[in-house]
């Protein structure tokens, strides 16, 4: 993975000065901004209102026997926001997404409709990546918003439906409002925003990189998801440590 | 390879110098020399995996020598305007169509892509290139429907869009029935008549070499064995120009 690096950077580069052009693919990207994120937004949604769930049952009981009520939607507010959203929705769509686009482009690269864009002076970067890196950059930070809000509901849910916890669900955001301002919903949208150009780069980097038939096509899809994982969480740490300071 | 809509029709040269490609420790172009008039059609023959498809890549500017030059025009391929000044297509052998895309905007893609016209214009140039290659009906098809004979026509429908001056053609009769060959042997032919393109052909189709070239090359193990008309290669006495053109199945007795 790490001697792909270089070449990624590079990728993203030309992809950033291939900006100008993007008004003009821009059916290209409402189209990858629907696929991302209008055909990702339940699975989001089931799967946020979970964590948020877990969160508070793993939590609350304990909270409440110590008497700290009052932290219990605080604590699952916080960790949904900074940490939970951002990573696990960054975590779903590199495997929904950025094993879509690999084997999409990798599968043009392999059967050679890459080289027939070169051929017409069609720049793969401005025709393939561009649109998706755009798509990927508003769609991931717009569903991780979501997945916080989901998560909370579904923390307060599970709060209130369990004895042990039994907090109101008004009264668990009441102390939620106070505990959470908006810095902590901005850090975890910032950090979506750069897990987003992770997925975006290392996927389509693999997807033009593919080499072979469907082997090489299922490799590059395999590399894009692990890559992208491996990188999200190492950032991940990177950028908790910067927002901290 | 060019936004230019200019309509000059006059085909461009081509001429290769000392072109060698080496893949790892495989030597697949040991130093080839050729030149390609204007308005030629040139058949480049030969074995598989002589070096015919890698040497076109090259043409093409899909691939970069290891050494010598190409040459279009008397320009180098290396000259970033050369592929602005020209207009070349490249028909793949796979036909390598968009498949997310529909028969019509395959075939609309450069125009679109380059804004070179009005969507109206695009619709109408479309079909009118479509039924060139007898494809009229097909423009609201998807790839996968079409068959290998389609797809290809297709892809010619796609290179005629940008009015090319230089049209590269690999193994465009390979996969194909004997009636289809012909069409599409026609086909290159009428182009090449109708707007002069110079045409450069890889086939190992002995019948369409024949048929249709000007002059013909054959490449024997990354090397040009023969070069010359149809008749002066079909009198070579070169072993490998003999077994190759000569070569036929022979049921056992």
């Amino acid at each position: 993975m790490f001697q792909n690096i270089g070449e990624m950077v590079l990728l993203f580069w030309r992809t950033l000065r291939a900006l100008p052009q993007v008004w003009r693919q821009r059916e290209k990207v409402f189209e990858q901004f629907f696929e991302i994120g209008n055909a990702s937004l339940l699975m989001v949604a089931v799967l946020s209102f979970f964590i948020g769930g877990v969160l508070a049952l793993q939590t609350g009981p304990t909270m409440v026997e110590r008497g700290l009520t009052n932290f219990v939607s605080g604590l699952v507010g916080i960790s949904m926001a900074r940490e939970l959203a951002p990573i696990m929705m960054a975590i779903l769509i590199a495997g929904r997404i950025g094993s879509a686009m690999a084997a999409e482009i990798g599968s043009m690269r392999v059967y050679q409709e890459i080289d027939a864009l070169r051929t017409m002076n069609i720049n793969p970067v401005n025709y393939l990546v561009l649109p998706r890196l755009i798509a990927i950059t508003f769609a991931l930070p717009m569903l991780v918003t979501f997945a916080i809000l989901v998560g909370w509901l579904g923390g307060a849910v599970v709060a209130k439906a369990t004895p042990a916890i039994d907090i109101p669900i008004q009264s668990f955001f009441e102390s939620m409002k106070i505990m959470i301002d908006l810095r902590d919903v901005a850090n975890g949208v910032f950090k979506s925003w750069c897990f987003a150009w992770i997925i975006g780069i290392v996927s389509c980097h693999q997807g033009l990189v593919t080499r072979g038939g469907p082997r090489g096509i299922g490799r590059s899809v395999t590399k894009a998801v692990v890559n992208s994982i491996v990188l999200i969480v190492m950032f991940d740490y990177v950028l908790t440590r910067l927002l901290l300071e | 390879m060019t936004n230019s809509t200019s309509t000059n029709h006059h085909g461009i040269s081509v001429q290769v110098r000392g072109l060698k490609r080496d893949f790892g420790t495989q030597s697949v172009l040991k130093g080839i020399d050729l030149d390609v008039k204007p308005g030629e059609i040139f058949v480049l023959m030969g074995p598989s995996g002589s070096g015919k498809s890698v040497l076109l890549r090259h043409i093409i500017g899909l691939e970069k020598p290891d050494a010598g030059e190409i040459l279009i025009n008397g320009e180098s391929i290396e000259n970033d305007n050369v592929a602005d000044k020209y207009r070349m297509a490249m028909v793949f052998q796979s036909g390598a169509l968009l498949n997310s895309l529909t028969v019509g905007e395959n075939v609309g893609l450069y125009l679109r892509e380059h804004r070179l016209k009005s969507p109206e214009e695009i619709a109408r140039i479309v079909a009118e290139k479509l039924e060139v290659v007898g494809l009229k009906d097909a423009e609201k098809k998807m790839p996968s429907e079409l068959s290998g004979g389609m797809k290809k026509r297709v892809a010619i429908a796609r290179a005629l869009v940008i009015e090319p001056q230089l049209i590269l053609y690999d193994e465009p009769t390979s996969e194909l029935d004997p009636l289809s060959s012909i069409v599409i042997g026609e086909e290159i032919l009428k182009l090449n008549e109708r707007i002069g393109v110079t045409s450069l052909v890889v086939s190992h189709d002995r019948d369409l070499a024949f048929g249709i070239g000007h002059r013909i090359a054959v490449i024997n193990e990354g090397q040009i064995a023969v070069m010359g008309t149809p008749d002066e290669v079909k009198r070579s006495d070169h072993p490998i120009v003999r077994n190759f053109i000569h070569a036929d199945f022979k049921r056992a007795q």
